[in-house]
């Protein structure tokens, strides 16, 4: 057990450390998100005007750009094993008496700290774009982000088992990205598009996952904005509980992938 | 220490290890000898847990390396043969990493650290990001953080595999300080014969399995004596009257004709008095472990190398060096 414990804690530290001397993968995860909702905002706020419920698309937009970003950062743990195999570190980590297990958490834990990070940021300068919130709403979006990029993190761990190079890695993920998150419900409601957009959007979890923290943010009555599944409105308590059976569920995938791979 | 036990391996229909047995005892440095490809570092994979045996077992320091991976890995240090440090921290952090992940604690840390970053040299260019160091400086740092976590045996991988001869001697002045030091076990894999000669004991690998095993002095005595070479105009008519006269196996390759003779120190005054045929230029020295890999295989070491690298008799006088 103090093999799980210490190697999920020593990876995370690493993950965290690469992250903190990488200046320019902080500066673009911020400017990221932010450079959507400049276009899409500036694009569509005129044309579309305001939501049902006197929200603007600005606000509409801006939890799902939060959730978008934890997504993006997640998914880099499988990057950050597929470097690190690539570069022999890889080799270090799993010569060290560290289980295969704690590696994954490590690393997943990293990401999803760092999507923590890019989070917070986000609802930090929120206000500063109109979009008000309190100090409340902020916290209960920190759970929510959690177990998202947990989650999102095991799926990209399990995808580097299936690429031999960084390339190769970030091509598939680059490829899940846009369906991820095109698909979420970020930019639109999703129970007001074409039928096969809302088929997939609602097949989608990251969905679940922007409309929690929208609620949160916008409030549980958010009339013809929220998610519709067979009639049903999802409540946040929904919401959470697809989103942790998912970080479960990929990480136990993860998990069982990578011990039996290296 | 080490010990393997008929260990195999398979990849597909690829038998890279086969059948391989051996016993290390602490305090020995303990050699694989063999040409790329021989499966050198697969059996180190094996033996570092990093692989599971097809068949066979192996145990380090009383752990078997299938049922108690865990033990095995804290009893072992590694430096393999393709870099592992992480280069975009510094050399001091890369050993903290090391040390979080082997739970050393704070103190034990600290000293660990500065002992063996002084021991290689490294202690001024701790803070310096390792992407700025020199091929040696890596490996140098490299077996710094194989030893910190005090291991009982320290597996090196080519540990001086590109590096310059003068990189490899201090490499070797820091191993044997440490052996001294530290009743440290050492298991190297090489293909270079010098550093081959720095072990106790050497195992000649060929093919997935070991041809011979002893100490470097009893295997060169197996050759069979000491080797003369001599360079000649008429090398095939040389060589028929070194068979015929003395019964001895005489080898041609261009102008030179090579042969192996007991006590040649002695032979060879009387044989240059009485040859028939003209000679250029005749050379005796002692076998090397090179002599003792064409012995047991038939090839010399270097003929399975890429052809980039130092051929024939260029890469035959380079490495005698």
């Amino acid at each position: 057990m103090i093999e799980v414990y210490r190697g999920t804690w020593v990876v995370a530290y690493r993950e965290l450390l690469r992250f903190v001397r990488d200046r320019s993968r902080i500066a673009a995860s911020v400017t990221f998100p932010l450079l959507f909702l400049a276009i899409f905002g500036a694009g569509f706020t005129n044309v579309v005007g305001a939501m049902t419920g006197g929200v603007d698309l600005i606000q509409f937009m801006y939890p799902g750009l939060i959730a978008m970003s934890i997504v993006t950062s997640a998914l880099a743990a499988g990057i950050s094993v597929v470097t690190d195999r690539q570069e022999g570190f890889l080799r270090e980590i799993l010569v060290a008496p560290l289980s295969r297990a704690g590696i994954v958490f490590g690393k997943t834990t990293g990401a999803a700290a760092v999507g923590l990070v890019q989070a917070g940021l986000l609802l930090a300068i929120a206000p500063l774009l109109g979009v008000s919130l309190t100090f409340y709403q902020a916290v209960k979006v920190i759970p929510i982000a959690i177990m998202l990029s947990l989650g999102i993190a095991g799926l990209g761990i399990l995808l580097s088992s299936f690429a031999q190079t960084q390339q190769g890695v970030q091509m598939l993920i680059q490829l899940l990205v846009f369906p991820l998150v095109f698909l979420a419900g970020v930019f639109f409601p999703v129970d007001s598009v074409p039928l096969w957009m809302e088929i997939l959007s609602k097949a989608n979890p990251v969905t679940y996952g922007v409309d929690a923290i929208r609620q949160i943010l916008l409030g549980a009555d958010i009339a013809g904005l929220g998610v519709t599944v067979f009639g049903h409105i999802m409540t946040l308590g929904n919401e959470v509980l697809i989103i942790g059976g998912l970080a479960a569920i990929l990480l136990t995938a993860a998990v069982w992938r990578f011990t039996r791979k290296e | 220490m080490v010990e393997a036990v008929h260990l195999e391996r398979r990849f597909g229909a690829l038998e890279a290890v086969r059948d391989v047995s051996f016993q290390v005892s602490a305090g020995e440095v303990f050699g694989f000898l063999g040409p790329n490809g021989a499966g050198k570092t697969t059996t180190i994979n094996m033996l570092c847990t990093l692989l599971t045996p097809t068949t066979g077992t192996a145990t380090i320091n009383g752990f078997d390396v299938v049922a108690d991976p865990t033990e095995v890995r804290r009893s072992i240090g590694l430096v393999f043969q393709q870099p592992t440090l992480d280069e975009s921290v510094t050399a001091e952090q890369n050993l903290l990493f090391h040390a979080y992940a082997y739970g050393m604690s704070a103190k034990r840390r600290k000293d660990q650290i500065h002992r063996l970053l002084s021991l290689v040299g490294l202690w001024d260019r701790r803070l310096d990001s390792v992407r700025n160091f020199s091929g040696g400086m890596r490996r140098r740092l490299e077996i710094a953080r194989g030893l910190l976590h005090e291991p009982r045996v320290l597996f090196l991988d080519e540990p001086t595999l590109g590096l310059d001869p003068q990189t490899r001697r201090r490499i070797w002045e820091y191993l044997t300080e440490l052996r001294e030091r530290d009743d440290l076990t050492i298991f190297l894999t090489t293909h270079y014969m010098d550093e081959a000669e720095h072990c106790d004991r050497v195992a000649v690998i060929d093919h997935g399995q070991i041809v011979a095993l002893d100490t470097p002095d009893r295997l060169k005595a197996q050759v069979g004596g000491d080797v003369v070479t001599m360079s000649t105009p008429l090398p095939e008519q040389a060589a028929e009257e070194v068979r015929r006269r003395y019964s001895l196996v005489p080898a041609v390759d261009g102008t030179t004709v090579r042969f192996q003779v007991a006590d040649g120190d002695k032979f060879l005054p009387d044989f240059v008095r009485s040859f028939g045929h003209p000679l250029e230029a005749i050379a005796l020295r002692r076998p090397t472990l090179d002599d003792v890999f064409l012995h047991h295989t038939g090839r010399e070491i270097r003929e399975d190398e890429n052809p980039a690298a130092p051929s024939g008799r260029l890469g035959r006088r380079w490495r005698r060096r």
